[in-house]
């Protein structure tokens, strides 16, 4: 085993373990600090794969924005940061079954494939990975499409925003 | 190779000759040097940590016109020593109701959050942590996990003024973080790179002469992203104490407080190293890496003494006019900016230096210009209906 699959191991365990506080604790705002654990184990994920900038994009935009807005909602609309009530319904199970089924069905599909026991192929130097996304995004042989309908989608969702909380006088 | 050109990596060689000769395997030296390195940084980090006490002392006592420490040592010099005996031997207190592990990890994290921001910094060409490519996005990266300290450390402390306090400074870092990601994306513009060397080894001019606007933007960004004067709301002694941090004591608000002002002289080190060469100055950096490191230590701690003169000059503003500040003035000045910039460097691209220079302050002058003519206007129109209103009132008494 190489150094960088047990950091791997190590760092998927944690993230999967304060993906599962999240919803065991009875406390909110010790859910969304698991929360914004599990989402920097997502990041640290990214690092490991080399992909530097989605590691960043992802503290910025989860932990951040998200996360701290989770916080900030359930300050402000809560008395008691403690749920009382029962933490699973009857369908608990269902829920179990489903995910135990997505699992084993992804695992099986991804056996069958090529590449799943080869090691990854080292990035060569001088590939800088930035240059290449940005370019992507923004070449029309690229991504500038899907990019830009993104765009105008968070924008609607701004100014949807921004309708909602204006004070009409 | 020899220790004057490059002594990081004739160090790191040497100490890992030592480690594999003691039968080490040589990844796991690696790791240990490495290890050692950043134990290198932090600890030196620390020790400009503690004379910053002493600066920041003795910087605001002149503005005050007063002298400052001067009882211990020469110009007082021991006396942040006595400060942090003081505070180690302090009662570590706990509030009753407090989130323990909540509690405790929040200095922790905000410390953190300021030393992490080392390992980008380019102290001399050769000598850096890592060049990230990712440099700029890092610095608000670092900032979002300094603002999870705070909310942390609001929360936990069981106290409503510390709540309170915490939900300002955040609703503060929140905003601020755009216009300061914005102007960040200017030094990216020119540089090409968001990596940090890379901004550095391309300002042959510096970018401060390209675009004002964007060093004016980025530091006043900056100083509300500390949270210091005139953007300190989280303290208030006659509303809400000192803010997030009223129940924590001795070292945990050391803690606090020595991140505070490592914070303040880290911005001042970017402050220099986007718009002011960073360690470059007339071609000093390339006779030795140790001018160079004195070179970018010296702008950095006239950044932070800058940051000081704002915080000890300019009153405080309420929080509806300095989110107002952020949202309606700030941050769009700071996108059009960042328009503008993108478009004229297009243009401009080709052509010869001079008129590239030219080209940007113009653009930064009229950006500049046309914004303030916007604000004077809507000022003048809320002005004249405040006093229409009153004069109505007026009338019906």
């Amino acid at each position: 085993m190489t150094g960088t699959q047990i950091f791997f191991l190590i760092v998927g365990a944690a993230t999967l373990f304060s993906g599962l506080m999240v919803v065991t604790t009875r406390n909110l705002i010790h859910a969304a600090l698991w929360l914004v654990a599990t989402l920097f184990g997502v990041a640290m994920i990214y690092a490991i794969l080399d992909a530097g900038f989605l590691a960043v994009v992802q503290v910025v935009v989860y932990i951040g924005a998200i996360a701290i807005l989770f916080i900030f909602a359930v300050m402000l609309t809560r008395r008691q940061a403690a749920e009382t009530g029962p933490s699973v319904n009857a369908n608990w199970w269902a829920g179990a079954f489903t995910a135990v089924v997505t699992f084993a069905g992804l695992t099986f599909m991804l056996k069958s494939w090529s590449g799943f026991s080869k090691q990854a192929a080292a990035i060569p130097s001088g590939f800088d990975a930035v240059n290449q996304l940005g370019n992507a995004l923004t070449s029309p042989t690229g991504y500038v499409l899907p990019f830009e309908v993104a765009s105008v989608l968070l924008l609607a969702a701004l100014v949807g925003a921004v309708y909602l909380a204006f004070n009409k006088k | 190779m020899n220790f004057w050109n490059d002594p990081l990596k004739v160090a790191a060689d040497w100490l890992t000759g030592i480690f594999t000769g003691w039968g080490m395997d040589a990844v796991a030296a690696n790791v240990l040097v490495a290890f050692l390195g950043v134990l290198m940084l932090i600890t030196i980090l620390m020790v400009i940590d503690i004379f910053l006490v002493w600066i920041e002392r003795k910087v605001v006592a002149r503005f005050q016109d007063r002298i400052g420490p001067n009882r211990l040592g020469p110009f007082g010099l021991i006396q942040p020593f006595a400060d942090i005996i003081k505070l180690m031997i302090k009662e570590d207190t706990t509030p009753d109701g407090a989130d323990k592990v909540v509690y405790n990890v929040a200095p922790l994290l905000s410390m953190m959050s300021v030393l992490i921001l080392w390992a980008v910094v380019p102290l001399a060409p050769v000598m850096l942590g890592v060049d990230l490519n990712i440099g700029a996005l890092f610095i608000i990266a670092a900032g979002s996990i300094g603002t999870l300290s705070i909310i942390m450390a609001g929360w936990s402390s069981n106290n409503k003024f510390s709540v309170i306090g915490a939900f300002r400074q955040v609703a503060v870092m929140v905003s601020f973080e755009i216009p300061m990601l914005a102007t960040l994306l200017i030094p990216t513009i020119f540089s090409g790179s968001m990596g940090m060397n890379a901004i550095i080894q391309s300002q042959d001019i510096w970018f401060i002469f390209l675009s004002p606007l964007a060093a004016l933007i980025f530091l006043i960004a900056a100083i509300a992203e500390l949270g210091r004067a005139p953007f300190d709301l989280a303290e208030g002694e006659s509303e809400l104490v000192s803010g997030y941090n009223i129940e924590y004591s001795g070292m945990k608000f050391g803690m606090f407080y020595a991140g505070e002002l490592l914070h303040a002289f880290t911005f001042g080190g970017f402050w220099a190293i986007m718009f002011f060469g960073g360690y470059r100055f007339l071609g000093l950096e390339k006779v030795s890496p140790f001018l160079a490191i004195a070179i970018i230590l010296f702008k950095a701690l006239i950044g932070y003494w800058v940051i000081m003169w704002v915080k000890y000059t300019v009153m405080r503003i309420r929080i509806d006019q300095m989110l107002a500040f952020n949202w309606k003035f700030l941050t769009p000045v700071a996108f059009v900016l960042v328009m503008v910039t993108a478009l004229m460097n297009a243009l401009l691209r080709g052509a010869d230096s001079w008129l590239y220079i030219t080209g940007m302050i113009l653009s930064n002058i009229i950006v500049a210009w046309v914004s303030l003519e916007v604000v004077r206007s809507v000022s003048r129109k809320e002005r004249e209906r405040v006093e229409g209103v009153t004069q109505i009132a007026e009338a019906h008494h």
